[in-house]
């Protein structure tokens, strides 16, 4: 579409690839696609989920083989037979699922298979630690390199890995949404890092689905739909509708999906919660029909809070009432009985069960309602499963496809469908269009309001400024476990929730 | 600056069931390969032997396997879990030990019956103590009870045997129901099914699969993952209680070194079978299976005049063959396509 775009300056692309085509069992995941990527600049790869963009990474770090086409690196054909190889040629990633390892340390992550060692070959630590401790800097993460990976929350373990893909010399980076666990104050700190790696000449593939991100620090994009390539060019030569219109094939407006219904009787009271270490004195209630959201910065307490109603941990002081019935929930088991349902923010570890089909996932926390005396009807599961997937628009090829083999994107609907299979209550949703493209993330957005009109009661955890306000009747802010503000839809704005959340001045309405 | 969308309803997908028709499932199976195994080792046996398709002789085959397989199919389970069990043949010379005791204080065959199988249930509820209050790894802490359990019974015991089982206690472990059909062929059979349907068709045998592959996840999706654990380990020590029971009454004594060695060749029946050590996959049909495929081996090196120790190699290297040849087969299968597709 807009190829004259590129040959109009005269860099040359440090890596290319050209007619990459890529099947799995019933999927054609990649069609023909072609990508280039320039030194010194960034190019933004946006689709919808499924699209193909994390295959294309995964070819690119040699996990996977392409079936067909050719990759160039500095103009010459290159085979990324493995991923040592593509390491190598100085290609490193920073995968949408990070593969990390919890009992070793910060510094044994970043430095894994490469570590700084002596002279008879044995690991120095002092300078892994050292080195790590530089490296964390650099990106603005404030870690101590000797702690153990199990300790740290998903948005620091996303730095790890972050850090992990700089120590090595590179020449390409990539990044497959680096943005989706992270807040607003720490993706200030990788657009400064960013900017660093563009000076330094390095090419960069940005995977988003947030646009606003990618205006801001994209130079180039390229647009897969359905495994093919769209188009590719300069962005300052795009308006985003345009982009947009590109990536879903259809025409979209901006407007979130507003109340319907009214606001019911509370059903959801919480009074003066209090974790010995994560949170303190956190008091709200919530009416059938409304969505509160929760607004913070990473390590804020929102997540710790979530679990805590949920049952993962015990409060330490506190009341909770549901329906005008005091509960005492002691795990999850108890919390779903009830009502109360949680989406969490760790897909891979907690959201779905990987090696288990989409269908059984769905129906995982139903299973109860489902058997008959213990024993489960497939037919049943099947239909529930299918209904669900239809309401989301699921992109599978079959409702037994393993749900690891699902984009990630894909996965969440997974996780989200499942949850409202149990027909609750109450459901929480933490950061739940995490990884969503732009025409589901609507989707989501109108089917959470739907559910609220509906009279369900929802709560969503999020770090996305404009879903935040956007789809909330009351938004909590939190800072470091203590809730220090609260605001109506019609006395927010997006000045006040940073102000609050990153404790600027203090300000409790 | 607002990239928020509203859907215009996407074109909508259709999701089959199932990619693969049920045929083409059955087709790529382990089960399907196994099958296939124990009808040749069957075909070996009748060349190796003309007496071995006498019905009464197949029926003594069957002893080979029947007392293991019971327990197998628990420990299916509980290694699918992600756990595992390694105390059984000890929880089956504890268990013995206690019967032969309540003998020698007068006690009978109903007794008996319910004395073997408790203290199977009693150890298995210790195991599962360990693993889920305390939070040790299945592995070190079943070891621990491995001598535990046996050394109590050498203490009781010492180099002395227990014997004169009542005399209708025998049918437990060498008694028939019907022609060649020993009681301990219907047990088998028996557990077979039942095992089959608590695995594949309940949502207890669901939670299990959840638990053996994301034990988190399945927290998180309100499966009480440690109340499960807790009652797989019960079901194993109860299936080691009973098998006990068979094994006393076909043996008519303890000693105790009985069953010593069991552990190892259960855990190789379950991975034969198909079940995944590291947890999460399998099924019982393939235990069945390769329970049969076992039974037949030892029952045809049992013809051969095979030493027994040549048994213990031939089942390490088993073990070592079902657990290694499914990475060698992948890896091979890679380095054919890769040629292939020069
Ligand atoms: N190993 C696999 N086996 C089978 N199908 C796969 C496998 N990996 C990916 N797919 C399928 O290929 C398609 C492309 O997936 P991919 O992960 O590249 O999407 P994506 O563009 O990264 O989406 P998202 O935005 O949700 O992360 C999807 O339909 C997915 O289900
Ligand atoms: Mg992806």
């Amino acid at each position: 579409m807009n190829e004259t775009a590129q040959h109009s300056d005269s860099i040359k692309p440090l890596l290319e690839l050209s007619g990459i085509s890529k099947n799995f069992p019933g999927v054609r995941a990649l069609s023909q696609v072609s990508l280039e990527l320039y030194p010194g600049q960034v190019t933004a790869l946006v689709g919808e989920n499924g699209a193909g963009k994390s295959t294309i990474v995964k070819i690119l770090t040699g996990i996977y083989q392409p079936d067909d086409g050719r990759i160039d690196i500095n103009q010459k054909q290159t085979r990324l037979s493995s991923p040592q190889v593509a390491s190598q040629v100085g290609i490193t990633a920073i995968h949408q699922e990070t593969v990390m390892f919890d009992n070793l340390s910060v510094a044994e992550n970043i430095f894994i298979g490469h570590a700084p060692k002596n002279m008879w070959g044995l690991i120095q630590t002092k300078k892994m630690h050292q080195d790590a401790k530089q490296l964390l800097e650099r990106i603005g993460a404030n870690l101590d390199p000797s702690i153990e990976l199990k300790n740290l929350g998903i948005a620091s373990k996303h730095l790890v890995g972050i850090a992990r893909a700089l120590s090595v010399n590179t020449q390409v980076v990539i990044m497959d949404e680096p943005t989706a666990a992270l807040s607003y104050k720490e993706i200030e700190e990788l657009y400064v890092l960013i900017e660093r790696l563009k000076a330094e000449g390095k090419a960069i593939l940005f995977i988003s689905h947030k646009f606003d991100e990618i205006y801001r620090i994209a130079d180039r994009y390229t647009v897969f739909r359905d495994g093919e390539m769209i188009g590719k060019g300069l962005l300052n030569e795009l308006k985003e509708a345009e982009l947009v219109k590109m990536m879903v094939g259809r025409d979209v407006t901006g407007i979130f999906p507003q109340r319907t219904g009214t606001l019911g009787e509370t059903v959801l009271e919480v009074k003066h919660y209090s974790h010995p270490t994560e949170f303190d004195e956190i008091s709200f209630s919530l009416r059938r029909g409304e969505i509160l959201g929760f607004y913070g910065l990473v390590g804020a307490g929102r997540s710790e809070l979530m679990q805590c109603l949920f049952g993962i941990s015990e409060s330490s002081n506190g009341a909770l009432t549901l329906d005008n019935r005091t509960l005492h929930i002691k795990n999850p088991t108890q919390a779903i009985d009830n009502g109360i349902v949680y989406v969490p923010e760790d897909r891979g570890g907690q959201g779905v069960v990987t090696g288990l089909p989409i269908f059984e996932n769905i129906t995982l926390p139903s299973l109860n309602k489902l058997s008959n005396r213990g024993f489960l009807s497939l037919a049943k599961e099947f239909s529930i499963a299918r209904s669900y997937s239809e309401k989301l628009e699921l992109r599978a090829a079959s409702l037994d496809q393993h749900v690891e083999l699902l984009s990630g994107g894909n996965q969440q609907k997974v996780v989200i469908a499942k949850w409202l299979a149990t027909q609750p209550k109450v459901i929480i949703l933490d950061e739940p269009t995490k990884g969503i493209d732009i025409g589901s993330k609507a989707a989501v957005h109108a089917f959470m309001r739907e559910l609220a009109d509906d009279g369900l009661a929802v709560i969503i955890v999020s770090s996305e400024i404009p879903e935040v306000i956007g789809m909330s009747d009351r938004i909590i802010v939190m800072r470091e476990g203590l809730m220090v503000a609260e605001y109506s839809k019609a006395t927010v704005s997006p000045e006040l929730i940073v102000r609050d959340a990153a404790g600027i001045a203090e300000h409790v309405a | 600056m607002n990239s928020e969308t509203q859907s215009v309803s996407a074109a909508s997908q259709s999701y089959p069931d199932r990619l693969q028709s049920k045929l083409r499932r059955v087709l790529v199976s382990w089960e399907l390969l196994l099958l296939c195994v124990a009808v040749f080792i069957f075909w070996l046996n009748t060349q190796a032997s003309p007496y071995f398709l006498d019905p009464w002789n197949l029926s003594d085959a069957t002893f080979n396997f029947t007392e293991k397989a019971l327990i197998a199919f628990a420990m299916a389970l509980l290694i699918i879990s992600g756990e595992i069990d390694l105390s059984v043949a000890s929880i089956i010379a504890l268990s013995s030990t206690a019967m032969g005791y309540a003998v020698s204080i007068g006690m009978g065959t109903t007794e008996l019956l319910i004395i073997g199988p408790l203290v199977g249930l009693a150890c298995g509820a210790f195991n599962g103590l360990l693993v889920t209050r305390f939070g040790l790894p299945s592995i070190v802490a079943t070891i621990g009870t491995m001598s535990l359990f046996r050394g109590i019974s050498y203490i009781i015991l010492g180099d002395k045997a227990y014997s004169g089982y009542p005399s209708d206690f025998a049918f437990f472990g060498q008694g028939y129901v019907y022609w060649v059909i020993t009681f301990e062929v219907v047990l088998f059979a028996v557990f077979a099914i039942i095992y089959t349907l608590l695995l594949h068709r309940t949502s207890f045998g669901r939670s299990v699969f959840a638990i053996g592959n994301n034990p988190t996840a399945a927290l998180f999706s309100g499966i009480r993952v440690n109340r499960i654990k807790f009652i797989l380990f019960l079901l194993t020590g109860l299936m080691a209680g009973i098998a006990a029971v068979c094994l006393t009454s076909r043996l008519g004594s303890t000693r105790p070194s009985i069953a010593l060695g069991w552990e190892l060749e259960i855990v190789t029946m379950v991975v034969l079978g198909g079940v995944n050590i590291l947890g999460g996959s399998g099924s019982i049909p393939g235990v069945v299976l390769a329970a049969f495929i076992m039974g037949l081996v030892t029952f045809g090196f049992g013809l051969l005049n095979v030493p027994g120790i040549v048994m213990s190699i031939f089942i390490g290297l088993l073990l070592i063959g079902v657990i290694g040849l499914p990475r060698v087969w992948t890896k091979g299968l890679h380095f054919w396509k890769s040629i292939v597709s020069r």
